[in-house]
């Protein structure tokens, strides 16, 4: 094992852990469309949609600054959307020349800039707190009773079962190339452009064919063990009091801060 | 040895103009609009690929989505840091058939926005049609026009296709960007062809030499694709598809006031961002005065600025890491 896959799953027996996964999934959806449909600039609503977060981080005994720790991830992204604070009309705020281009700052730019920057940020938070209080399986379980396909819900839960396998395959290859092709930091790579692009071309090849080949042979493994074409599951999800409760107090804070979102801001 | 999982950074990943949206850049109605659309072809997918072909299929695309995962890790350096990586779309939809390699990028994105946050949930469908359909109908359909073909013809039109499909999923997130009101026309279109003119380049190439390398050594499994597929209708959409991309990228970036304009009319924007006159004052280069010739080199030194800005950031990059 070289390239470890790192599950993101927190194995913790907290509230928030126990809870049906179905709830989790979609308390999680609720919270990102929360926020797509706050209005630009609803500080305070932003400000609560956090503190809603920290409170549901606390209860699954992951810490206030978990999530945090991991959502820098969607940040370059940002600059994407950087452009719009000189593009909206407003007051110009400052001035940043460019060659003979003069660009303008404007306040409703920055409010919106600062806005889509905030959604998407907490956004990543729900998404990194809903896999680290959900194991996987129980996830595509989730996934299943909420009518998405069973074809396409067997494909994500293979696939999750063979990236470690998979992924090391990559690193063999890797390994393979590197000790055959010697280079000196800082110098140009080797061989033309096209040759270099062959070599990782014929690995992509050869990564394709074993992925084919062995494909092949989990078939084989599945009929052996007795396979029918139907999946089953040992830990059905049954939905509890304590299920629903916490379902309704996501879905009433959620209304709460749409209401303060769009009456205080 | 130093292993990091995920897909090798690419300059488009670090300016942020690269292809798996995050929660929070999309208006809510283009959010929705494209998951009812990706919701409805990816029902499709699932009947077609349910009429057409047994349960040993279903290890086979799972393991396929996972293949797709990790090929995406394999780099090569192109010049300065930077270093060219599949997307695979076009790669899946050509080895797999176009509707179980749209499941496959689909459960590709899924599980890189479920695991690792890369691109959302509210705006999975919007990544969905960018790098799952897309991929498929236009990397399928013309790598399908030469059925029957030399092998040399077929390959030639699968690296075609490959960067075509890169093309169409980079002009389709930016005109998403842009009807949500994220980032003016003016600056995204030109910005996300440029960089992926490039990125481009280096996904025809594996893909065709990846072909080329599984044609030489198991050639039975690019031969045999179930009839059920409908080749006709895939070349058919295939190429209008094409069209409409060779169309709307020059009119998007020549003319971005005309589409602007054409998308108010329509309907389409609501709220939509005023052309930026400020930024770059009619898009044009200012000594060339206003004609068709400015417009283009403007969209050139755009791109030019931007590849140049992406090799700097590389090489940055690659020294601190180092």
């Amino acid at each position: 094992m070289y390239a470890r896959f790192v599950d993101p799953y927190r194995d913790i027996s907290s509230l928030v852990h126990r809870l049906d996964p179905r709830v989790k999934v979609v308390a999680t959806l609720l919270f990102i469309l929360s926020n797509a449909l706050l209005p630009d600039g609803a500080w305070l609503a932003f400000a609560l949609s956090w503190a809603l977060l920290i409170v549901a981080s606390l209860l699954a005994q992951l810490g206030p600054g978990y999530t945090l720790r991991r959502s820098f991830i969607a940040l370059p992204f940002a600059l994407a959307a950087v452009t719009v604070i000189f593009a909206l009309p407003g007051r110009p705020l400052f001035a940043v020349d460019i060659g003979p281009w003069r660009l303008f700052a404007s306040d409703a730019g920055l409010v919106r800039f600062a806005s889509i920057v905030l959604r998407s940020w907490l956004s990543v938070q729900a998404a990194i707190l809903l896999v680290a209080a959900t194991r996987f399986p129980d996830l595509m379980h989730a996934l299943r009773h909420l009518r998405v396909p069973q074809l396409l819900v067997a494909i994500i839960s293979f696939m999750y079962r063979y990236l470690d396998v998979l992924t090391d395959e990559v690193a063999r290859l890797l390994r393979a190339r590197e000790a055959r092709s010697a280079s000196v930091p800082g110098q140009p790579a080797g061989g033309t452009l096209l040759w270099r692009a062959r070599v990782a071309g014929n690995m992509a090849g050869q990564l394709f064919l074993r992925s084919y080949e062995r494909s092949d042979r989990v078939y084989s493994a599945m009929l052996a063990r007795g396979f029918t074409g139907t999946f089953r599951t040992l830990n059905q999800h049954v939905m509890r009091a304590r299920d629903w409760w916490a379902l309704a107090a996501m879905a009433g804070a959620l209304a709460l801060i749409q209401v303060v979102g769009r009456l205080i801001g | 040895m130093v292993f990091t999982l995920g897909r090798p950074a690419s300059p488009a990943a670090f300016f942020g103009i690269e292809l798996h949206i995050p929660d929070g850049f999309l208006s809510l109605a283009i959010a929705l609009v494209c998951w009812g659309l990706a919701i409805a072809l990816l029902g499709i997918a699932v009947r077609r690929t349910q009429e057409a072909l047994n349960e040993r299929q279903v290890p086979l695309m799972g393991v396929m989505a996972a293949f797709i995962f990790a090929a995406q890790m394999i780099n090569f350096p192109v010049a300065g840091g930077t270093s060219g990586h599949l997307l695979g779309g076009a790669l899946a939809a050509i080895t797999l058939g176009p509707w179980a390699g749209m499941l496959v990028m689909a459960a590709v994105i899924g599980v890189q926005a479920l695991l690792f946050q890369d691109g959302g949930l509210l705006a999975m469908g919007a990544n969905i049609l960018n790098m799952g359909l897309l991929t498929a109908l236009i990397g399928y359909g013309l790598y399908r026009g030469t059925a029957g073909q030399r092998l040399g013809v077929r390959l030639a039109a699968a690296g075609v296709a490959a960067w075509l499909s890169v093309m169409a999923g980079a002009l389709a997130t930016a005109l998403q960007l842009w009807l949500s009101g994220t980032t003016p026309l003016v600056i995204v279109v030109p910005a996300m062809l440029g960089v992926h003119a490039l990125i481009g380049i280096g996904e025809a190439l594996i893909t065709v030499a990846a072909l080329a390398f599984i044609a030489r050594t198991r050639p039975d499994i690019l031969g045999s694709k179930p009839a059920t597929d409908g080749g006709r209708g895939w070349v058919i959409g295939g190429a209008i598809a094409t069209l409409a991309l060779l169309l709307l990228a020059p009119l998007a970036s020549a003319d971005p006031d005309g589409l602007e304009r054409v998308a108010e009319d329509l309907g389409f924007i609501d709220r939509g961002l005023p052309a930026p006159y400020e930024i770059i004052p009619d898009y044009t280069v200012p000594f060339l005065g206003e004609t068709p010739v400015s417009t283009i080199a403007a969209g050139l030194v755009g791109a030019v600025v931007v590849a140049i800005l992406a090799v700097a950031a590389g090489r940055a990059l690659r020294r601190r890491t180092a």
